[in-house]
């Protein structure tokens, strides 16, 4: 295959000696099948050894390749580089601090995902001697969607309210808090309702749906946060409403 | 080696307008001013009837005259793009199941257009149209 050359315009930041991030541009030999995490790591392999960015999988698993690719949140090991013109620019992900070139500092998501309780919470605790859990096909289906995730925070790149609102949730733990709440082998619904539906929960989003547009997984999450934002007001009208329930 | 997180800056009042899908977004909330608009006329005009038969006339000259029907035409441009939008994305929010399948998105909208198609026909003809 004739090899296509493509000019790749890198957002670079140094924390030892930059003061702000700033443009490079590298010209790549590109094989037509390549995706764009190859073309980058054709030049950290040739050009340029201190180019930092995080990959692991190479096919869409791990989560851990996301760039903005001309502007747009991307799964790098997903992009091909014959869907994209002979210029392409890449930087890290938005509404993320940069640590280091494309690399983003992840505290927020990892705090937010740890404040959902994003595991089972069952209604007795359960050794391994009482066997695994059953679940109809139907019950699976109920939330499989949503468990698709491989925390790559493209949505949280391409959330607005992300970027202006410091402590929003996100859209990928909001849909994890949904997952789990809507898995017949939990009863942590009450337990999350409180992180659910405080300021920084369902009610930050406004419902742009850029998230779920961006989703590598189709997991949907604006699906999940209006889906929990109507759950949230049916338990707030039952707790007030229907006698001999309590919080 | 030191740890020192560059921030991008983002702008409080121009975000909206740095990507498309944000704009379109921006156009589906600012279209229901409108909405809001042609609501406050209805009372006005409900008010206007409560006041008797001289006050109704000179509201009805008031919205049949050139500025009324032009007030009319971009209200119901702005609240057809408000209602589009909103109804493009009701699957969202109802993710409907029957007989263990998910009802598609576009049965979804569709039967939204259906509610609003039957409800215009009631309302055109208990107006006598
Ligand atoms: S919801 Fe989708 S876009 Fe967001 S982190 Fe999970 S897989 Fe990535
Ligand atoms: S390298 Fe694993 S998802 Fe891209």
């Amino acid at each position: 295959m004739v090899d296509r050359q493509i000019e790749f315009k890198i957002l670079r930041y140094d924390p030892d000696s930059d003061e702000a991030p700033h443009w490079q541009s590298y010209s790549v030999p590109c094989d037509p099948d390549w995706v764009v995490l190859d073309a980058i790591n054709w030049i950290k392999d040739n050009v340029d050894e201190s180019l930092s960015y995080r990959w692991s999988c190479h096919m869409a698993v791990c989560g851990s390749c996301g760039m903005m690719v001309n502007g747009e949140p991307t799964l790098s090991c997903k992009a091909f580089l014959r869907d994209y013109p002979n210029t392409i620019e890449v930087e890290a992900l938005n509404n993320f601090p940069i640590e280091r070139d494309l690399v983003v500092v992840l505290d927020r998501f990892m705090e937010s995902l740890a404040k959902v309780k994003p595991y089972i919470i069952p209604k007795e605790p359960r050794t391994a001697e009482d066997g695994t859990y059953t679940q109809t096909p139907a019950q699976l289906k109920a939330f499989k969607q949503y468990s698709m995730c491989i925390n790559c925070t493209l949505c949280y790149a391409a959330c607005p309210q992300v970027g202006l609102e410091d402590g929003f949730l996100g859209p990928a733990a909001l849909a994890l808090a949904h997952r789990y709440n809507l898995d017949s082998r939990d009863v942590g619904r009450s337990a999350r309702e409180d992180v659910l539906t405080e300021h920084d929960g369902v009610w930050a989003c406004s419902f742009v749906g850029a998230c779920s547009q961006v989703c590598p997984k189709d997991v949907d999450p604006a699906a999940a946060i209006q889906q929990a934002k109507i759950a949230s007001t049916i338990d707030y009208f039952k707790e007030r409403l229907l006698p001999g329930r309590s919080r | 080696m030191s740890r020192r997180p560059y921030v991008r800056p983002i702008s409080r009042t121009g975000w909206w307008t740095t990507q498309k899908r944000y704009t379109e977004y921006m156009a589906r909330e600012v279209t229901c001013v409108f909405i809001g608009a042609y609501t406050v006329l209805l009372v006005w005009g409900l008010m206007r009837l409560s006041q008797g038969q001289e006050a109704w006339d000179s509201f009805v000259a008031g919205i049949t005259g050139p500025v009324g029907i032009l007030f009319h035409l971009v209200c119901l441009a702005f609240a057809f793009y408000n209602t589009v939008t909103w109804f493009r994305v009701t699957p969202k929010a109802m993710p409907l199941m029957f007989k263990g399948k998910r009802v598609p998105g576009t049965v979804i909208v569709g039967g939204h257009w259906a509610a609003w198609a039957g409800v215009t026909l009631v309302v055109l003809i208990v107006a006598g149209i």
